[in-house]
């Protein structure tokens, strides 16, 4: 069989926007705390004095990348989740037994998986404007789009990863609130990284969030703590590396 | 070109053996049972032959293709219903076989024409873009069958294709995979623990037992096997037993009989046109008979001939399968019964 089958892989993605899309209480699941986050952290610290916040920025602008982000993380677990779900009720089989490689399969749920992410990144966006968000300037989109599909890309890989080590769906969830909290917090998503105590410091610059949440910023609001570029290379060394782990762990997946 | 071959094949889960030395063939058309309790290994032969299990050893072909070597081809070629439910409950019954189209490589027209086939055949055009959940069991079946034709393989796989449906929609299965079968002439290989489905499904039946193959044959074949009906007479007096078997004797047509208290089992072809004959015996004896049964053989009986047990009692031993545990009283049912058994087992070395 073919390693890269390109319509075994679009009928993955196919499937999975296709249920995305069926079920809103999935996406206002999804979406709910990343709002709340959003709306309480972004009035209660209104006008707070944060250390390490560039004077010209108000903290909502600060926090809105951040929280896109944090939505990123969650639907990559569900990513991760959707495979579990699928061998808790039967339907991994009729996938794995298919002539179709593992790659073209990771590579079908990572590009099902991140494409809901990203959707879902993008409605928290929409909905910080009416909560006072500003856009520097639309040009600046098709930009911001890039990293969030390099953002989802890279923890829907992490997730599917994750998601091959474990046999149910239960202790999986379990596990990713452990996992998805700490990335937020050492990512500079809701403060600057430069605030947290030194040794910290080193785990939030090998969080590939923390470029994520920078590379947004620098596109969305102007200021960010590196250069663009630097952002962008790290996360695209971020997605190859998280779709090739993904492809490789979950090549040992059994079906049975 | 035969279909299916198997060869010593082998699957061990530790020190459980699940599957021991099967080999068998199955021909090119023809509809073939498995059929054993559950835990007698049959879902792992099947799950080898769809190369979803590597054997620990021996091998099988499936159209051809080697399940180790080509593993793509393999699939490519065969079809497969498993036994728990695998659709995808949230995607209507039309998207569920698209997927399954693109999985295989289907391009658009293609797809689309062999959608409208399959729905038509399984009859669920109606309901195509209802999501699956809203599905009944049996529509269920329906299509999870109608989808392992999608790609026109030339082997399907039924593994307990109806487990969990009513008696109606368990028919009408029935009745879909006589027609798939006989339409497309496609070889069909399901597994089953309910006698009366491989007894009329199926062209040639194995009936498994703990991981090996202790019969195989056609149902008509197997049964007859076991020489014949039995026909149970009951007796007003004890007395009159030894009266009534002196008469037997003299019947051409009485394979066998046994006698317990009060009643005499007689063995004997075509039972149901002998009663009259055996009134007539017991009137030339003078004996009054209270009550007659007559019992056809069934699979059932062919099970409990060749392992000593019905099918009930070995799926109560649960699930526990260490080889050699049962051996011993197999072997003393085996001496303790009628020549039959081993007639029984020739037949099965021969088939193999």
């Amino acid at each position: 069989m073919k390693r890269i089958d390109p319509l075994g892989i679009y009928g993955l993605w196919l499937r999975d926007v296709t249920r995305f899309v069926r079920t809103p209480s999935r996406i206002i699941g999804a979406l709910s705390m990343p709002l709340l986050f959003l709306v309480f952290l972004g009035f209660g610290f209104e006008g707070a004095a944060i250390p390490g916040l560039p004077e010209d920025v108000d903290y909502l602008e600060f926090l809105v990348p951040g929280i896109v982000g944090f939505t990123m993380l969650f639907g990559a677990s569900f990513a991760g989740l959707s495979i579990l779900s699928d061998r808790d009720v039967g339907f991994l089989k009729e996938i794995l037994v298919a002539p179709v490689s593992r790659t073209s399969i990771v590579l079908g749920r990572i590009a099902g998986g991140s494409t809901t992410a990203f959707l879902q990144g993008i409605l928290i966006l929409l909905f910080s404007v009416p909560l006072g968000f500003r856009f520097t300037s639309l040009l600046s989109l098709p930009l911001a789009f890039v990293f969030l599909v390099l953002i989802a890309v890279t923890f829907v890989g992490f997730g599917i990863a994750l998601a091959s080590q474990f046999r149910d769906s239960e202790g999986f969830m379990l596990i990713v609130q452990f996992i998805i909290f700490p990335l937020f917090f050492l990512s500079g998503a809701l403060f600057p990284i430069q605030g947290l105590p030194g040794p910290v410091q080193y785990l939030a610059y090998v969080n590939p969030l923390t470029y994520g949440v920078d590379g947004l910023r620098a596109v969305l609001i102007g200021t960010s703590s590196y250069p663009v570029a630097v952002n962008a290379g790290v996360l695209t060394l971020s997605s190859v590396g998280m779709v090739a782990l993904g492809a490789a762990l979950f090549e040992r997946v059994e079906s049975v | 070109m035969s279909a299916i071959t198997v060869e010593q094949l082998t699957k061990e889960f530790g020190d459980v053996t699940a599957v021991d030395e099967l080999s068998f063939t199955v021909e090119s058309g023809e509809l073939f049972g498995l059929l054993g309790p559950n835990g007698a290994g049959k879902s792992t032969l099947i799950k080898m032959l769809v190369t979803l299990l590597r054997p620990t050893a021996g091998t099988a072909t499936v159209n051809g293709h080697d399940i180790h070597d080509e593993r793509s081809a393999v699939r490519d070629s065969l079809g497969i219903v498993f036994q728990e439910p695998a659709l995808d409950d949230e995607l209507t019954g039309a998207e569920n076989l698209a997927l399954h189209g693109r999985l295989y490589g289907q391009r658009t027209d293609e797809r689309n024409q062999r959608i409208d086939e399959v729905l038509d055949l399984i009859d669920l055009q109606d309901e195509r873009d209802e999501l699956v959940e809203h599905y009944s069991g049996g529509m269920k079946r329906r299509l999870e069958i109608g989808r392992g034709l999608m790609h026109e393989p030339s082997v399907l796989f039924l593994d307990e294709p109806t487990v969990g449906l009513d008696a109606r929609a368990r028919r009408d299965t029935w009745e879909y995979i006589q027609k798939m079968n006989a339409q497309s002439g496609i070889s069909i290989v399901l597994t089953t623990h309910y006698i009366e489905e491989a007894e009329q499904l199926c062209d040639r039946v194995a009936i498994v037992d703990d991981g090996e193959i202790v019969a195989l044959d056609s149902p008509a074949e197997l049964k007859s096997s076991l020489g014949g009906d039995v026909v149970t007479l009951a007796l007003e007096s004890d007395d009159s037993i030894p009266r009534f078997c002196d008469h037997l004797e003299t019947a051409s047509w009485v394979t066998d009989y046994t006698t317990a208290a009060g009643t005499v089992h007689v063995t004997l072809t075509r039972g149901e046109s002998r009663i009259v004959d055996l009134v007539h015996l017991a009137d030339d004896a003078d004996v009054r008979i209270t009550s007659i049964d007559l019992h056809k053989p069934n699979l059932e009986s062919v099970f409990l001939s060749v392992t000593g047990r019905t099918f009930d009692e070995r799926e109560g031993e649960g699930e526990v399968k260490g080889k050699g545990k049962y051996e011993g009283e197999q072997n003393h049912t085996a001496s303790a019964d009628s020549p039959r058994h081993n007639d029984a087992a020739t037949s099965v070395e021969r088939q193999q």
